[in-house]
């Protein structure tokens, strides 16, 4: 750690109100280069403090930056991870408000539901495929609160890898009745087909990303608890979205999932 | 445009095929060429093959995604033709040296086993013909310059096909969901492309259709038997002699290939 507890609360007051007022901030690290991963996490942690204290729930957790392409570009190893919050949820088929957000993109996931806690250090796909209760089609809104997408790794851990909502929906499926690696996804804008991809996208198989959450968590002496909501990672580029369009996934088995920009 | 020069570029484009050298664009020669010229360049450079005793095994589609459609300012897909000298299967490697340039799509085929007739094909036509779908490799090449091509530069080369290699399975159409069907692409163990059916016109179905359409108002019919190219589903790869690549399509198969 090389913050002290006063700018870790500081920094996470500042880009929560941030988030709360829909306005973007340069990213943090210019104004703190020498901050390190342990601070980065911690702000986030402080962040989720100050949401819970004001009666937020958490509903589940997600990890980012989950592609090969994404990760070489950044030059890491991990995904990284955040929190989704209950007012975060959004309906299948629901509105969220532009206003309330920054520049808002949105990108196709599968979610998972899971039966049983999950604990690193030592989480692998079988371990996470046995604690599955059900995969579900998903959708991400991020909004980084940073000007122009303009962050940095630990900037955007701060900033709880810029969540802001998200939604699920159409055909849950157990595990074992679908091929993580090669279900194939479309999403669609305003009925226009704008992004393709396959599970495999997500650190070769979606359920990778939840055994690193695991063994992320795990050296925290955390775990993911049993019921919990995972976001797994976006399986293409985000696509940017404004009010009035809408946006449809459909997932190979697993139907379709849609949200509404208003 | 004449005749006679349609005829040379023609010759000069299989000379070039045979030779594994490439041209200057035809389109930086004569910029007048329009695509109806194109496709008669075309059918000069496949009647050279079919006179050199190649036979005619179906059709590729290209241009079937919105990214490649901005990338040539055109809006709608091209056709070439698939040659039994053109065919690898599952697991086959082909030698690096009898291409010029080649990059790797993964795509899906189509098994007909009925003919399709345009016009008024539609995408049901289309499922009702297929005896089966199998993922495959087209193996893309191109006899102009660094694939500096315009639009009438690859429909005047067959479309830019090199080879295919078809994969490890066929699936009834019925089976699956050929518009989400998730597709896999790996060289040498590591993933350089996902995509899904959809990437192709919003479904390879409709691509088959538009085929059949098209060739319908050229008096041309797709027969059973044909094998058909749906259309790239994500990003073209270069290989190169040593690369070993594989496409997984979700619900379908697989196809591995070698370059040596």
């Amino acid at each position: 750690m090389k913050l002290d507890q006063a700018t870790i609360a500081r920094l996470a007051e500042y880009l929560e109100t941030c988030e709360l007022e829909a306005r973007d901030t340069p990213k943090i690290t210019d104004e703190y280069p020498d901050m390190d991963w342990d601070d980065a996490y911690a702000i986030q942690d402080s962040i989720r403090a100050r949401k819970i204290a004001r009666g937020t729930r958490i509903v589940g957790l997600k990890a980012g930056l989950t592609s090969f392409a994404k990760m070489k570009q950044m030059g890491v190893e991990t995904p990284v991870f955040g929190f989704i919050t209950d007012y975060g949820s959004i309906p299948d088929g629901g509105e969220v408000k532009v206003s309330e957000l920054i520049h808002p993109k949105i990108e196709p996931e599968i979610a998972f539901v899971m039966k049983r806690a999950l604990k690193g250090p030592g989480c692998h796909i079988g371990a996470v495929l046995a604690a599955t209760d059900f995969v579900i089609p998903g959708m991400e809104v991020i909004d980084s609160r940073y000007r122009d997408f303009k962050f940095d790794l630990k900037s955007v851990i701060a900033d709880n890898t810029s969540s802001a909502r998200f939604v699920v929906g159409g055909l849950p499926q157990a595990v074992s009745e679908v091929d993580l690696r090669t279900v194939g996804i479309v999403m669609e804008k305003n009925g226009e087909p704008v992004a393709f991809g396959a599970g495999a996208a997500v650190l070769g198989h979606p359920a990778a990303a939840i055994a690193a959450l695991a063994n992320h968590l795990g050296a925290r002496g955390e775990e993911i608890p049993a019921g919990a909501l995972i976001l797994s990672g976006g399986i293409t580029e985000a696509v940017a979205v404004q009010a009035g369009d809408s946006v449809t996934l459909r997932v190979q088995g697993m139907g379709s999932v849609s949200i509404r920009f208003k | 445009m004449d005749k006679s020069l349609i005829t040379r570029l023609g010759d000069e484009l299989y000379d070039a095929l045979v030779a594994r050298q490439t041209l200057v664009p035809l389109t930086q020669r004569h910029p007048e060429i329009t695509i109806e010229d194109a496709y008669q360049i075309q059918q000069q450079m496949i009647a050279r093959r079919l006179a050199a005793g190649e036979r005619v095994v179906g059709k590729k589609i290209g241009v079937t995604s919105k990214v490649v459609m901005d990338m040539l300012d055109v809006r709608q897909p091209d056709f070439g033709w698939l040659l039994d000298g053109m065919v690898y299967n599952e697991g086959q490697s082909i030698p690096a040296d009898s291409l010029i340039q080649p990059r790797a799509e993964g795509e899906i085929a189509f098994l007909l086993k009925k003919d399709l007739t345009g016009p008024g094909v539609t995408a049901s036509d289309v499922l009702a013909a297929t005896e089966g779908v199998m993922a495959c490799f087209e193996i893309v090449d191109s006899r102009i310059q660094d694939w500096k091509i315009r639009i009438q530069d690859t429909v005047a080369d067959n479309a830019s096909c090199g080879v295919l290699v078809l994969g490890d399975r066929m699936v009834d159409p019925r089976k699956v969901d050929l518009a989400t069907c998730g597709m896999v692409l790996e060289k040498n163990g590591e993933i350089v492309g996902t995509g899904s059916g959809a990437a192709a016109l919003g479904h390879p179905c409709n691509a088959m259709a538009w085929l059949a359409n098209t060739l319908g108002r050229l008096g041309i019919s797709l027969k059973a038997g044909d094998i058909v190219l749906s259309g790239s589903l994500a990003a073209l790869i270069p290989v190169k002699a040593g690369d070993n690549l594989r496409v997984t399509i979700g619900g379908i198969g697989g196809c591995s290939v070698r370059f040596n």
